[in-house]
């Protein structure tokens, strides 16, 4: 009985493998044609590896690319620090300073999270424009104002975990409202911080919808810039190939390093968290 | 004294947060519905009323029938297939394998690039080109001798915008996978233990007392996965462009709005796609905070 279930385990390799493959395939052909020479290029051989290693599209393709991925650093840091700051601040007062009204004022918070932008686009815009907040300025705006449901939800899910009694105690030495955030829960925040701040850095850095309507030519992202560059009839596919690893690049290094924390932004996006 | 004080911070510290979402959600909602009941056509705002015109009249426009199939073809290909991969690779590493942590973090990478990256490498993938041209996942195909897969991807007629969907699969199913694995892992292995005693096979166990233990995570994945579908665009702006084929309410809004600067419509076509968002996601949020109360 024993041994038949083990054997059915490892049979379960199988399409794990092949699943695998499904998913690198696309790397696959990013990576072996980004190293491939201008002389290697040709659709017919794009399975093929590279003679040697070159870096004739990644140069091509950083030449290209190179200020937008400026603009896109430019917009997404801002974007993060302070959406993050603010879900902290309103995740503690939703779950543990609450004033009257604040469990009603929470789910209209979330809804905002979940909106099709489409729906707000046209307002945007025009409020974008009256205000003098064009370009990325008007981008990282954008990404706070539309980041503050999730990392408010993360940062609440959280501070709502941690014991009452924590709190009370430091009440009763005399602390205000204030102190308790600052000494008590601020310092062991940071996993959530490290969530929120991944969520936020990949979303905005992945935006395309807003970047696309609040930005011109020369403040671009990255994902602009990738869009525009593969839809050109002169850039080559190999170089464009090169250019997705520079614009996926960021993000899949945050994802290597700190997956567990990504996960648990993803999870929380889904109110699962 | 000192709680008086801090009565009114708190609703300091959250107000700023507070006002934002108000005004860039609610308002914009509010203004958005406005413009979609005026004549609004140009560079300059108009706001003549024309009552419910603009949706009378896309409700009539064949353009927005071919949407309206597009998303529903989207949706169906782009949910079933993500919830079935998410779920069977969920099962497979739920099984104490070596490597678990290896594969996981493999099917999940996806979810980490953008869909703009997504769309530029499986436009590639997915050139339709035939004869000499022949490329990507066809040429492969066709190297592996297996040309009955070869086929014309997102060009196909009716049927192309599965082909993103495919894209969108790939991306996404890495997620449900993680949903799926974390409900899985929350299931106590004494009820696994109990029916294999009762003599269940591994297929019984799964079928009748993991899975319906699992349907709040398929509610979820159903929800998260369905609302994301409405809002597709772009995906299929990076694998294809404009076209009208693999037209989509989101992309017909943007060239609406933007290049055609029919405003009025435009925002119409927003709130229609919010509306059927809400319908999906205030039931799940009402559903998620009340369990939340509950426990």
């Amino acid at each position: 009985m024993i041994s038949k279930l083990r054997i059915g385990k490892y049979w379960l390799y199988i399409p794990l493998v092949f699943m695998a493959i499904f998913y690198l395939l696309p790397m696959y052909v990013i990576l072996v044609t980004g190293f491939k020479g201008f002389d290697e290029i040709d659709l017919k051989t794009m399975w093929d590896l590279p003679r040697g290693i070159a870096f004739d599209n990644y140069i091509e393709a950083w030449k290209n690319l190179a200020p937008s991925l400026k603009n896109s650093f430019l917009m997404v840091i801002p974007a993060t620090l302070i959406s993050s700051a603010l879900g902290s601040l309103n995740g503690f007062v939703l779950a543990k300073w609450k004033f009257r009204g604040a469990d009603v004022i929470f789910p209209f918070i979330l809804f905002g999270m979940f909106i099709p932008y489409q729906s707000i686009m046209i307002p945007l815009v025009q409020f974008m424009n009256k205000i003098g907040m064009t370009g990325l300025p008007g981008l990282a705006l954008a990404h706070i104002i539309y980041g503050i449901p999730i990392t408010t939800l993360t940062f609440r899910n959280y501070y709502a975990s941690l014991p009452q009694e924590l709190l009370e105690a430091a009440k009763i030495d005399g602390a205000d409202m204030l102190g308790i955030y600052r000494y008590i829960l601020l310092p062991i925040s940071m996993p959530s911080f490290v969530v929120v701040l991944i969520w936020q850095f990949t979303s905005a850095w992945n935006d395309f919808l807003f970047a696309v309507i609040l930005t011109g030519n020369e403040q671009w992202p990255i994902t602009v810039a990738l869009n525009n560059m593969a839809g050109s009839q002169i850039i080559a596919w190999n170089v464009q190939m090169a250019g997705s690893l520079l614009a996926a690049l960021p993000t899949l290094l945050v994802y290597i390093f700190l997956g567990r924390y990504f996960l648990r932004g993803l999870l929380a996006g889904s109110l699962k968290g | 004294m000192r709680r008086d004080k801090d009565r009114f911070l708190n609703i300091l510290l959250v107000s700023p947060s507070i006002l934002a979402v108000f005004i860039f959600v609610y308002v914009f909602i509010g203004w958005s519905v406005r413009v979609s009941l005026s004549k609004w056509k140009g560079l300059t705002a108009d706001y003549t009323w024309n009552s419910i015109n603009n949706y009378l009249e896309l409700f009539k426009d064949p353009r927005f029938h071919v949407d309206i199939r597009n998303t529903l073809i989207f949706t169906g290909v782009f949910v079933i297939g993500s919830i079935l991969l998410g779920f069977l690779m969920a099962v497979m590493l739920d099984q104490g394998l070596k490597g678990e942590g290896f594969f996981r973090s493999l099917f999940l990478f996806p979810m980490a690039i953008s869909y703009i990256v997504t769309g530029v490498v499986w436009r590639w993938l997915m050139n339709p080109a035939t004869g000499s041209r022949t490329s990507g996942l066809n040429l492969l195909f066709t190297n592996l001798g297996l040309e009955s897969f070869v086929n014309s991807w997102h060009t196909t007629p009716t049927w192309g915008i599965a082909a993103i969907a495919l894209a969108a699969i790939w991306q996404m199913s890495g997620y449900t996978m993680a949903l799926y694995l974390a409900g899985l892992r929350s299931i106590p292995a004494e009820l696994k233990e109990a029916a294999q005693i009762d003599g269940a096979n591994e297929w019984e166990v799964y079928r009748y007392i993991m899975l319906p233990l699992l349907s709040p995570v398929t509610l979820s994945a159903l929800i998260i996965l369905g609302h994301m579908s409405l809002k597709v665009f772009d995906l299929i702006i990076a694998i294809a462009g404009k076209q009208l084929p693999l037209d989509v309410p989101a992309i017909y809004m943007w060239q609406i709005t933007f290049d055609g600067l029919f405003y009025g419509k435009g925002a119409a076509i927003g709130i229609i796609l919010l509306v059927s968002v809400a319908f999906l996601i205030i039931p799940y949020i009402r559903y998620t905070l009340r369990t939340e109360a509950q426990q």
